[in-house]
């Protein structure tokens, strides 16, 4: 039996492209989880509102794509700097399911809303790039998969390289460690926790963008959040290089799966993994391990 | 002190206490009397609501006695519905068993998958053990859809009518029989439990898990019961789903009725049997008013019918994040807020 080496490659191209894209939506669970300790599962709806308020300005409004990319960041950072001060802050301290089931509902809400606005059909976004096929060698690759591949690396690599050498980093690192002390340090606790929810969401809406334009959008592409939530938790929830390595891995894995298995074993490869994760590494690959103190 | 005085009290006391017992033995009675004319009382359509109801408060239940009680939530409690239903649905295709058999052994294959479930998942707690029901909930689900020689894939099982001495209980007018009293049942069960040794090592579990272990609880053991006696409550509420609905697919328990449960237990106020069985009533209903009051806009709002779905997730959403944030003790405490002062005045 011979192998289809340009088969295997496609494939693999295909499954780092995917993988790239649930990076870049993992920084934005990773930033917040670091700062506020909160696993924000509306992380996928804000994703989708970010594609929706996208395609909202690109094809009905009729904007140019220019002026509709920065305007949806900045709606991104809006609505996340709101949701932060009006409901999160007021919910500090309370237990950390309680805060999950609070994103949950605002997950929900936001599922209603742009049902509402703009109906329950799926929608194509209108494409940034060409729709010429880009040839790696032999190997096909769809040329959205490239752009979205190498956006998602471009923001990854800038928030490593922020994270490392930006000064307010230390804020954030700060914070994260331990809030009351940094706050006795005369570091601005509360708004470092707003920035972490502003620039998270930004990030999820324009990544909104990217997985829009790969794969259409729909009101139910909030699904994928739940699909990161997973790569994040393997790669441990406060680790960015964690996220990027299980990110890429899992991207392959479903690649694959999703090829040689049929599509049904897609999602089901990723919680195993989950499953198997938790089970040797509750805190994930490249996460800290949490001590319980009485 | 005087002999006399210690009389006075314990006269008042005796007093106070006669008065509550008689309350309550009215309130009891009463509601014994509804039970039993209910059926024939209310229309079909209002039996198919109580019936509805009923089944949710099982299933809640099960969630409170794992969450509410032991501080351990679960995403993953519809799956375990789900083993209940299709339980029942196989027995009932290859045995033809009566659903008194049926129904407990629902309940009991639940549980028995719950321990399953549980023994890795319970490594990790608070929202680690949350997503870990998640990824085991998919799991299930998926077995559920790909199984085809077991399950029929995604096109499910039919239930046939439950049989009862030769009556066919196919109307919510004769289900309600059995599934309002195993409703009963299971909730005076759960809530005497935790005037036991078991159901006080929930809850000193859920205060404190470290200090419930220094005290001599063994963990992991007491986290499992839990589990199991949740999905217990979760396969007998999904067996009787499946006796009411008498179709199961792998779309009838999907992950949003897993949320559905935690957010019932949230708005009707948590850790609380009461709270349970109000939020059940209470997140069933909702939909259904509704869905009656956008309809009765019809005349004004062009497309009211079409936009009730849409309505329905949005004030589903807001029920969860405004019960947490505003009154995380839920309807329960809400109620007791309003009652308090005509209480008061009684005794006074």
């Amino acid at each position: 039996m011979t192998i289809d080496w340009v088969y295997l490659l496609e494939i693999t191209l295909s499954g780092i492209g995917a993988g790239a894209l649930m990076a870049v939506t993992g920084v934005a669970f990773v930033l917040i989880y670091r700062v506020t300790r909160v696993v924000n599962l509306a992380i996928g709806e804000t994703l989708m509102l970010g594609a929706y308020a996208f395609f909202g300005m690109t094809s009905i409004l009729g904007w140019p794509i220019l002026v509709a990319v920065p305007l949806v960041i900045v709606g991104g950072v809006l609505f996340g700097a709101g949701l932060e001060r009006t409901i999160i802050r007021p919910m500090l301290g309370q237990s950390p399911v309680s805060v999950f089931m609070v994103t949950i509902g605002i997950g929900s809400i936001i599922v209603g809303v742009v049902q509402l606005i703009w109906g329950v059909a799926p929608h194509r976004l209108i494409s940034i790039v060409s729709e010429k096929p880009v040839f790696i060698g032999p190997a096909y690759v769809s040329s959205k998969s490239i752009v979205s591949f190498t956006i998602a690396a471009a923001v990854i690599t800038f928030f490593l390289l922020v994270l490392r050498y930006w000064r307010g980093s230390l804020h954030l690192k700060a914070t994260a460690s331990d809030a009351g002390a940094a706050y006795s340090c005369g570091i601005n606790v509360p708004r470092v926790y707003l920035l972490s929810w502003a620039v998270a969401s930004a990030i999820a809406c324009a990544a909104g963008i990217l997985v829009g334009m790969v794969g259409g959008i729909s009101p139910e592409m909030g699904v994928f959040g739940l699909s990161v939530l997973c790569v994040v938790i393997m790669g441990g929830l406060d680790s960015i290089l964690g996220t990027l390595v299980v990110a890429l891995f899992v991207g392959l894995i479903d690649a694959f799966a999703g090829s040689f298995l049929g599509g049904e074993f897609k999602q089901i490869s990723t919680f195993t993994l989950l499953l198997l994760m938790l089970w040797v590494r509750p805190h994930g690959l490249f996460g800290t391990a949490e001590i319980d103190r009485l | 002190m005087t002999p006399a005085t210690e009389t006075d009290i314990s006269i008042v006391a005796a007093a106070h206490v006669g008065r509550g017992l008689s309350y309550r033995r009215l309130l009891w009675g009463v509601s014994a009397v509804l039970f039993v004319i209910a059926p024939f009382l209310f229309s079909e359509y209002w039996l198919y609501w109580v019936c509805l109801i009923a089944i949710n408060v099982v299933s809640a239940t099960g969630l409170n006695i794992l969450w509410g009680y032991t501080g351990l939530a679960s995403l993953g409690h519809a799956a375990f519905m789900a083993v209940g239903a299709y339980s029942v649905a196989l027995l009932d295709k290859h045995l033809g068993w009566s659903f008194l058999i049926t129904v407990p052994l629902g309940g009991l294959f639940a549980a028995a998958v719950g321990l399953l479930v549980a023994i890795p998942s319970l490594r990790v707690r608070g929202l680690y053990l949350a997503i870990a029901t998640i990824a085991a909930s998919v799991i299930l689900q998926f077995i559920f859809s790909n199984w085809d020689a077991v399950t029929n894939g995604m096109k499910g099982l039919v239930v046939q009518p439950a049989h009862f001495m030769g009556v066919q209980l196919d109307q919510p007018r004769l289900l309600y029989w059995i599934i309002v009293p195993t409703a009963i049942v299971l909730i005076k069960m759960a809530s005497n439990l935790f005037r036991t040794r078991v159901g006080r090592a929930f809850i000193a579990i859920r205060d404190r898990d470290i200090s419930a272990e220094l005290i001599g609880i063994p963990l992991f053991k007491y986290k499992l019961l839990s589990f199991g006696l949740s999905s217990f409550y979760a396969g007998v509420a999904g067996a009787l789903w499946a006796y009411f609905f008498r179709v199961v697919t792998p779309e009838s328990f999907p992950i949003e009725t897993s949320i559905f449960f935690l957010a019932v237990l949230i708005v009707g106020g948590i850790g609380t049997i009461g709270g349970g069985i109000i939020g059940a009533a209470f997140m069933t209903l909702v939909p259904e008013l509704l869905r009656i009051s956008l309809t009765a806009l019809g005349p004004w709002m062009a497309n009211s019918a079409t936009v009730i779905p849409s309505v329905r997730i949005i004030v589903f959403g807001v029920l969860i994040v405004g019960f947490l944030r505003l009154e995380p003790q839920g309807l329960i405490e809400l109620i007791g807020r309003i009652k308090r002062p005509f209480l008061k005045s009684r005794v006074s």
